[in-house]
């Protein structure tokens, strides 16, 4: 899939977001975490961009920044061709009801003293949302196509169990009908069985509704099963970018390698020595001047540690940020 | 693995445990059995509540004790005593030097107002006869055995300093120490990334080999049971419904639950791109609710009314055990 298409959802372009860091009598900003290094990517309609990574790599930062969540420090995100970067508030108020998130652990990010059914008309009230039958029978019509019974819109967030949360955080982010969608680690929280019932739900909802999605995940496995593409990211960069069909056959970056040798095969009749890689992620704080995985890189030469390489198709091939392998 | 003519270091035996609570008595672990041998890991799997940590804080008596007790009958053999009765003296002895343990979180498991050296310091000054300058000398050498980039300096560091997959470490090297029989690792990798993961299971492996530790592994990730345990018992709402060789139950499931957990697990590979994942409806029964018959009953896809009216008992079957009136046999 070309990542240049004019129709393109979501156009991120050099998108970069530093968080300063203060301290002293003064309180002045002393440093900078680099959360996110200029990244830039499409997303089509209706497509399912993964985004992978170790934690702080930057991938959770990366979905705040594209619903606004945060204010990216530069760069430009082009969401149907409108900018979001520098919009103010009343600017990003209409493009607030098209764009949600979903949250990694449903229990914070609903409120306790809330019923379901509350939690869910207030969303729809704020965002104007026409319900021809009532809000009523809006929300518990909302609360059934996520898999609940209509009953557990007057429960509270803590009378369900993990996954039923999740699906009533699913239902919060779809009550103001958007058509793109954050999920920041919907599953990682959920048991393996529980976790098939959520990725198969928004799996039908991206079809019902023709959702377009960035699904942020450690776990490339889940990745593979559910995206289009993935974006792997390093310390704030992407390092490759590749279609999920043939992830194992086209991965070239030894990052990208390393996280798929690292991940355990779920066959006692396969075993191989799992990939593993020395040392830690280097100091977000500053970055290192050569290419930020040279520390830990297995096939590391001496310009790797110099020369930062940057995002870029050779010959056609998928992106990738490398200059040894190409 | 020669299970037939080595004793097993730990035995388990009707070990039930249960909390009072508010809403009456629940029995979170109801009647388990097991044996452990020496350099075997075993794997226990199962979702949240299932009463797999339970089991093992059971065994290390880490419950607290005004709010759970084990049920008459319930035996943790182990060289030679039933710990399920001993003392808190003779507990203290066995923990951390015979049977130690490994937990989820290994930043609020750690005191983080103490140096790592203090903390190694304190398991091997209880548990041995060394004097402080062998100590120091033992702490780094673990510190070094489970690979953590310069010891002598780290020794001197407080947990805050240190990244979660180093943390973990000097949770190994704590566990170590003492050289224990049994090393009891609850999610030891849940909480970290797949690389770090990769590190700590491959120095887990090592250990395994190199000082014959029978270790038992809870987890709830079955890609890691399948690369790294030797048998796997599965739980299922405080019982267990299902246990075998690492093979049997990954290619020749027994128990409708098992073959559906499997299952569930997204597979690589194009073919599977962007299927419906296999899942299992519902969710596991209250243990204030149990179901008379099977507890795994209403979510299964097989059975009949034998299933409502009579829970199946944990039946051998060629090598292995099973509960189910209606287990699958070598049909996959």
């Amino acid at each position: 899939m070309s990542a240049q298409q004019a129709n393109a959802l979501l156009e991120v372009r050099d998108l970069t977001m530093h968080f300063p860091v203060r301290g002293g009598i003064l309180n002045r900003v002393r440093s900078h975490v680099h959360a996110v290094n200029g990244v830039s990517f499409d997303v089509q309609p209706g497509e399912v961009l993964g985004v992978v990574g170790e934690s702080g790599c930057g991938k959770s930062t990366l979905g705040k920044c594209l619903i606004r969540l945060l204010a990216p420090t530069s760069g430009s995100i082009r969401y149907a061709g409108e900018e979001l970067v520098g919009a103010g508030h009343n600017e990003l108020m209409p493009h607030r009801k098209r764009m949600q998130m979903i949250f990694q652990d449903p229990y914070s990010s609903l409120n306790p003293r809330m019923t379901v059914r509350a939690a869910l008309r207030e969303v729809a009230a704020f965002h104007d949302i026409q319900a021809p039958f009532g809000i009523d029978a809006y929300v518990e019509e909302l609360i059934v196509k996520v898999g609940l019974r209509p009953e557990a819109a007057d429960k509270y967030p803590h009378e369900f169990s993990g996954g039923q949360r999740q699906r009533i955080g699913i239902a919060r982010a779809l009550a103001c009908q958007p058509d793109f969608l954050v999920a920041d680690e919907p599953v990682s929280a959920l048991d393996v069985s529980i976790q098939a019932q959520v990725l198969n739900l928004l799996m039908d909802l991206k079809d019902e509704f023709g959702l377009t999605l960035v699904f942020v995940s450690h776990d490339l496995k889940v990745i593979e099963h559910f995206c289009d593409r993935v974006l792997v990211m390093y310390l704030g960069s992407v390092v490759e970018e590749l279609d999920c069909t043939t992830l194992h056959e086209s991965a070239r970056h030894p990052y990208t390698r390393a996280l798929l040798g690292a991940n355990p095969i779920n066959d006692p009749d396969d075993r191989r020595p799992l990939t593993v890689l020395s040392g830690d992620v280097p100091s977000p704080f500053d970055l290192p001047k050569g290419c930020a995985f040279a520390g830990r890189c297995p096939l590391v030469e001496a310009r790797c540690e110099s020369e930062r390489p940057v995002l870029e198709s050779k010959n056609g091939a998928h992106p990738l940020s490398c200059w040894v392998v190409d | 693995m020669t299970a037939t003519q080595v004793q097993p270091v730990l035995e388990v035996r009707h070990l039930s445990t249960c909390f009072k609570t508010d809403r009456g008595v629940v029995t979170a672990v109801d009647d388990v059995s097991f044996k452990l041998y020496p350099g075997e890991t075993l794997g226990i799997v199962g979702e949240s509540g299932c009463g797999k940590t339970v089991t093992s804080k059971s065994i290390m008596r880490l419950l607290p004790e005004h709010l759970s007790f084990q049920k008459e009958g319930s035996e943790v053999l182990f060289g030679g005593n039933n710990l399920s009765l001993a003392s808190e003296d003779e507990m203290r002895e066995v923990r951390g030097d015979r049977i130690a343990m490994i937990f989820q979180e290994p930043m609020t498991s750690l005191n983080p107002v103490f140096t790592v050296g203090w903390q190694l310091d304190e398991a091997l000054g209880y548990h041995t006869t060394l004097d402080k300058a062998a100590r120091r000398e033992r702490a780094i050498e673990m510190l070094r055995l489970v690979e953590m980039p310069e010891p002598e300096r780290r020794i001197g560091e407080y947990p805050h300093q240190l990244s979660g997959g180093m943390r973990q470490r000097v949770m190994i090297a704590m566990a170590l120490c003492c050289e224990p029989d049994i090393l009891i690792a609850d999610e030891p990798t849940t909480a970290l990334d797949v690389t770090i993961q990769a590190q700590i299971l491959d120095l887990m492996n090592g250990l395994k080999q190199r000082l014959n530790t029978a270790i038992m592994l809870i987890t709830h990730d079955l890609g890691v049971v399948a690369q790294v345990c030797d048998r796997v018992m599965v739980m299922y709402a405080g019982r267990v419904i299902e246990s075998g060789t690492v093979r049997d139950i990954f290619h020749r499931p027994q128990h409708p639950y098992t073959k559906a957990l499997i299952e569930s697990i997204p597979k690589s590979g194009a073919r599977e791109h962007g299927k419906r994942l296999p899942t299992i409806d519902g969710i596991v029964p209250s243990l204030f609710e149990l179901p008379h018959g099977c507890r795994f009953e209403d979510r299964c896809t097989i059975g009949d009314k034998k299933c409502i009216d009579r829970e199946p008992a944990l039946e051998a079957l060629d090598g292995r055990e099973v509960r189910c009136h209606f287990p699958l046999g070598d049909a996959r």
